[in-house]
């Protein structure tokens, strides 16, 4: 096992390569059953490896297995070395796992699809990006993995790039994505220097030693936190993320709810020696992701599509999940990351299945009462609700609860108070979007009427299994007052995030925490069936009676249009201004300028070409005779 | 018994009647005939040159590359001209000016 967790990464990479380079020729059931395959192996190996570590004694890991010597320049070394302990085992089940399922729910959802084979050799190859990610055992080789998944997201966010607004919105991930990875090389530069090394166990050494200056590991902290903010759509780099419903469903569901966008947390998870030496950059973490668990909550209230609901609930969740990392709760964090990617993914491919349905419909006001057409999709759907609503005994309700448990304990009440506020809001939009789509009256276009059907098992097998989890998966993490001793989740990864990082409260107060998270959950989803189920025409009259407010929300408090005027049109018109005076003056000026040079040289020269053989007669003998000249007397 | 510097005197006097004919002269088949003129006061001028150093044979030999570069100078030139004439309907050099810049 020690030997061989190194394939975990490269399976994917093998069949995406296959598929690259042979797609075109094979037959679409082949292509699926190798893409999904290789995952499905990549994710065995993961599993065992992942019981080991369960088991294994904290001395024995992690597991390292260099394969090459990657850069060496002088001082700079870096291994293209795989890492296995119990954080990259637990992302590694997460990314094969979740990937698996959304891959076998892709061979139905893009059956119909021309490319089909670019497709699937785009998720298996971000399957291995992201895999490196988790699996690396130094940051540099860490940014690769870093880099891949934000490359495969673009591709596959622009999937569909005959439609402009799907390049377009790729494009806008890209960018965004580096203005993000721009702080996050610096923080990587910066650590380098001040630990001596790039790898993650030298790195917890050297920063553990004291010998690094407080100031400089608060800035290496807040500089990988930009990282973070970019790929974790974060506020102020979090636009992106709604725009990138563009793509596939599918892709929604795993590089934009479960895996990629989660790879921020990770990273604050993994560089957890950086933020527990700094109270600075962990203050910032917490503040940013409880501002933005809010602020997304809040947009997502009045959206009305579906996929952009629940792409502002994902940026919401991402925030608790830095809530959890910033209050120094980083096992916490990470057990809302685990549930949440089974939640999250399950809701967008139940998303995926009502636009299945409807052939393709987004907007929740064309739909209505699905839950008599689609009997399959709207109960898993309920339980993917109700999981990240946080009602009891659902996974969510668990790595939420720990959250606000440490962030009131540790964060302060400011934190907490929005974590509660995010907490109704996110029943709320949930329960409205259950209530828009599932109940109520048929507001179907006419079209669709009559064709409304339920997905193939293909698709509705993943979906069950991502139900089974939801439900499931939080009791691996028991509240230390109902178990009695810390919760196995946290001890499990006690090797890497050191235990004593989270303080245990008092039996009454973690009592009082459970009831006020699920008085806040019940309240939402009441307020929900009351706006939407007992009195329908509500909404609309509030909307009447705070338009201004309404429109704030809908339009997502105008940061597109307020980053547009302020750092996009400006940056277009330097560079308008720019390639006026120095592309076309400069560069194109001193390009015409040779040619012209060379023309009139021609030109002048020209002249003595008269056509008149006398002349020519005559220049060579004039030349004879001076030449001669020359030799007689000199 | 006539002096080197006799001949080479004749050669000189050949060769500039060459050239003046050759700058003189308006159609090409005078001015080829002018080279002509010019190419044997050359070979002339070597034949002097050689007799008055007692005929070693290298100042010979470069007579014979002369004649039989001019032979075939001429072959070429006469065909060249006769082409063109036959385009042209003309000889003279000064109507021959269409190749210029």
């Amino acid at each position: 096992m020690t030997d061989f967790f190194w394939l975990i990464p490269v399976l994917p990479a093998v069949s995406s390569f296959i598929l690259m380079v042979a797609g075109r020729r094979l037959p679409k059931k082949y292509i699926s059953a190798q893409a999904c395959l290789a995952v499905l192996v990549s994710f065995i190996i993961s599993l065992l490896g992942w019981l080991r570590m369960a088991g294994a004694d904290a001395r024995t890991v992690p597991w390292i297995k260099p394969l090459f010597s990657w850069i060496a320049a002088g001082s700079f070394q870096a291994r293209f070395a795989l890492q296995w302990d119990p954080l990259a085992g637990l992302m590694a089940l997460v990314v094969t796992g979740v990937g698996f399922l959304i891959h076998v729910y892709s061979a139905g959802y893009m059956s119909g699809d021309k490319s089909y084979a670019r497709y699937f050799a785009l998720l298996n190859l971000f399957t291995f990006a992201m895999l490196l990610l988790v699996m690396a055992s130094n940051i540099v080789l860490m940014f690769v993995g870093w880099e891949g998944v934000g490359l495969c997201s673009y591709l596959l966010i622009g999937f569909w790039f005959e439609k402009p607004e799907a390049a377009a919105a790729g494009k806008k991930a890209f960018l965004y994505n580096r203005v993000g990875d721009t702080g996050f090389l610096a923080g990587i530069l910066f650590l380098w220097a001040a630990a001596g090394s790039a790898e993650f166990l030298e790195i917890d050494a050297s920063l553990a030693s004291g010998r690094v200056s407080p100031a400089l590991i608060t800035l290496i902290g807040l500089l990988l936190f930009v990282g973070a903010m970019g790929k974790s759509a974060q506020i102020p780099l979090y636009v992106w993320l709604p725009d990138a419903m563009e793509g596939p469903t599918p892709v929604s569901a795993l590089i934009h709810a479960a895996t990629m966008v989660t790879a921020g947390v990770y990273m604050v998870a993994r560089m957890n020696v950086v933020y527990r030496l700094s109270d600075t950059a962990s203050s910032v973490v917490a503040v940013v992701g409880a501002v933005t668990a809010l602020f997304a909550a809040t947009i997502a209230l009045v959206q009305n599509d579906i996929k952009r609901v629940l792409a502002y609930s994902t940026i919401s969740q991402i925030g608790y999940m830095f809530i959890g990392c910033g209050v120094g709760a980083y096992a916490a964090g990470m057990f809302h990351l685990f549930t949440h990617s089974f939640f999250k993914s399950l809701l967008f491919l139940g998303a995926g299945s009502v636009m299945h349905a409807l052939g393709g419909e987004t907007d929740m006001r064309k739909m209505g009462g699905l839950r008599f057409y689609l009997p399959r999709t709207y109960p898993v759907f309920l339980i993917g609700s109700l999981a990240i609503a946080g009602i009891p005994f659902f996974s969510g309700f668990f790595s939420k609860d720990a959250i606000l448990t440490q962030a009131f304990l540790r964060g302060g009440l400011f934190v907490w108070i929005l974590g509660i506020l995010t907490a109704v809001m996110t029943a709320f939009y949930m329960f409205r979007l259950v209530f828009l789509t599932f109940f109520g009256e048929e507001r179907f276009e006419p079209g669709h009427r009559g064709r409304i059907h339920e997905p193939p098992p293909v698709m509705t097998f993943p979906l069950a299994v991502l139900a089974l989890f939801s439900t499931v998966s939080g009791f691996l993490w028991i509240p230390e007052v109902v178990g009695g001793r810390a919760p196995w989740f946290s001890r499990y990864l006690g090797s890497v995030i050191p235990p004593g990082t989270e303080s245990h409260p008092r039996a009454l107060t973690e009592w009082a925490l459970i009831i006020v998270s699920v008085a806040a959950a019940l309240t939402g989803i009441f307020m929900a069936f009351y706006l939407y189920r007992r009195r329908p025409a509500l909404p609309h009259q509030m909307v009447r009676r705070w338009p201004r407010a309404y429109r704030v929300l809908v339009n997502k408090f105008y940061v597109d249009e307020v980053y547009r005027s302020l750092v996009i049109n400006p940056v277009v018109r330097a560079s308008e201004r720019l390639h006026e005076v120095f592309d076309l003056g400069v560069i194109d000026g001193a390009v015409n300028g040779s040619a012209r040079g060379a023309g009139l040289l021609g030109k002048a020269l020209n002249l003595l070409q008269t056509g008149y053989v006398k002349d020519y007669a005559l220049a060579f003998f004039l030349g004879a005779v001076l030449i001669l000249g020359y030799f007689l007397l000199f | 018994m006539i002096p080197p510097g006799g001949f080479l005197i004749l050669s000189l006097i050949l060769f500039v009647f060459g050239v003046i004919a050759f700058f003189v002269k308006k159609d090409f088949l005078t001015m080829f005939m002018a080279v002509e003129i010019m190419l044997n006061a050359a070979n002339l001028a070597f034949l002097a040159l050689s007799k008055w150093r007692g005929f070693p044979l290298d100042g010979q030999v470069i007579v014979f590359f002369i004649m039989t570069v001019a032979a075939a100078e001429a072959v070429v030139g006469l065909a060249i001209i006769r082409l063109v004439y036959r385009r042209r309907k003309t000889v003279r050099a000064g109507d021959w000016h269409r190749l210029k810049g």
